[in-house]
């Protein structure tokens, strides 16, 4: 995966997208190859190569009776961010979220969680974002919101890493597409030009016995 | 250096977290009563016998409401899947370790300090200032060995699905020696007795406090990846 590429990995459950995630943001060793981010092989770097890497999943990593300045001022220093309340204000503007900042985020609905997350997860500047299922139990407005952040780290030419069950949603924002199935990747593409009525057909041909 | 920014940041998370929901230091100050009570209840406050197993009742009460504490230390961590945003972080998995046995020591302690004198006043116990001075410090020493061991189980046992059974199941047989020593330390404190006297037990004691520090500081990292 090249570096400020938009990936979507798209693929039935128990495809292994999350497992793949899992190995690919350091969480669990993988039973045989090699890791490597920004060119650099995981081995001794370990701690050192968590700092490049930013997660956002369904669940938050939220603290419920945090207030959401809190929240990002507790992981801001757990990834000894510089000049953290500047970066605080800064991130907390790109979600849209600065008027809850003093507000406890289990008071918060399901989408502005999301969008805290989105915060917390590229606090540290990551170069590398992964994103596992970022829509899950999102409203209309919220999904809307949801992609113009994400829209907003393409522009960034951030490397991101989507994991999604949406196809419109999955095509409009990626550069490439990337379709897994039994614990393979069965298919990857350039997504520019593709509709999501042919890359439906596409998935069915490579899913369909899954 | 930063790994002690990134412990005091843990230990202010957990203490803030609690300070808002206050719900493990109510849920053990409400045990710790409850025992009180129940045993001032069955027990004839004047009577010798009571005396003598005064100190037991003690570290009863302390060490079933310490494991009430104990137990959702960890199990708060799972709500929105804290611990794996935890794990995500370019954290030494040691300092998680050492933040939560803070954390978890302050709020025992917070608790013993506001019911060891309801304890003294139900059971119409008297005691020197001498003999309370040194029962403060046993109880600094052997809290620290419990939070010590119980931060490692409660870590162990957080991801299973009958964790509020099984923390008690793991933990009381490893921290025997512990309330061994806290009972018969405080038994003697509260006799009068010397330092030099309570000698065997004070080195049991230390033994314990910085045989359980190093051994989860080795272990906490495999635990977390259970």
């Amino acid at each position: 995966m090249a570096t400020g590429q938009f990936m979507a990995v798209l693929g039935p459950n128990g495809a292994g997208k999350t497992t793949l995630l899992k190995i690919l943001s350091l969480l669990v060793k993988p039973t045989t190859g090699q890791i490597a981010i920004n060119g650099q092989e995981v081995g001794d770097h370990l701690v050192k190569l968590r700092r490049e890497i930013g997660v956002v999943s369904h669940n938050t990593f939220l603290y419920p009776n945090l207030t959401a300045y809190e929240n990002l001022r507790f992981y801001g220093r757990m990834y000894d961010v510089p000049d953290l309340e500047q970066r605080i204000g800064t991130v907390i503007r790109e979600v849209g979220m600065a008027y809850a900042l003093g507000d406890p985020v289990r008071t918060f609905s399901r989408g502005m969680q999301q969008r805290m997350a989105i915060a917390r997860a590229i606090l540290h500047n990551p170069s590398v974002l992964f994103l596992d299922e970022p829509y899950t139990g999102l409203d209309q407005q919220a999904m809307e919101i949801l992609n113009e952040v994400l829209k907003g780290l393409r522009d960034q030419k951030r490397t991101v890493f989507l994991i999604t069950h949406n196809f419109d949603q999955g095509l409009d924002l990626c550069d490439r597409v990337v379709i897994m199935a039994r614990g393979q990747l069965v298919y990857q593409a350039s997504a520019r030009g593709l509709s999501a009525a042919d890359f439906k057909d596409i998935y069915m041909s490579h899913v369909g016995g899954s | 250096m930063g790994f002690l920014v990134k412990v005091a940041g843990l230990v202010r998370k957990d203490l803030l977290s609690e300070l808002r929901t206050k719900e493990m230091i109510s849920s053990m100050l409400i045990f710790a009563f409850l025992v009180i009570v129940i045993f001032a209840f069955a027990f004839e406050p004047s009577k010798a016998t009571t005396k003598a197993v005064f100190p037991g009742i003690i570290w009863v009460g302390f060490s079933f409401a310490g494991i009430l504490g104990l137990g959702r230390s960890f199990t708060a961590e799972r709500e929105n899947d804290c611990l794996l945003g935890l794990m995500l972080a370019p954290v030494d998995r040691s300092a998680i370790y050492f933040g939560k046995v803070i954390s978890n020591f302050f709020l025992v302690t917070l608790m013993q300090v506001v019911s060891l004198p309801v304890f003294f006043v139900l059971f119409d116990y008297r005691v020197t200032a001498g003999g309370i001075g040194k029962l403060v410090i046993i109880m600094v020493m052997a809290t620290f060995g419990f939070m010590a061991v119980g931060t490692l189980l409660a870590a162990l046992s957080a991801n299973a699905r009958t964790s509020e059974i099984l923390l008690p199941l793991i933990l009381f047989p490893i921290i025997v020696p512990v309330v061994i020593a806290a009972v018969k330390l405080t038994a003697m404190a509260l006799a009068g007795s010397s330092w030099g006297e309570m000698g065997m037990w004070l080195r049991m004691l230390v033994v314990y406090d910085v045989l359980f520090l190093v051994i989860p500081f080795m272990l906490f990292d495999f635990v977390l990846e259970v």
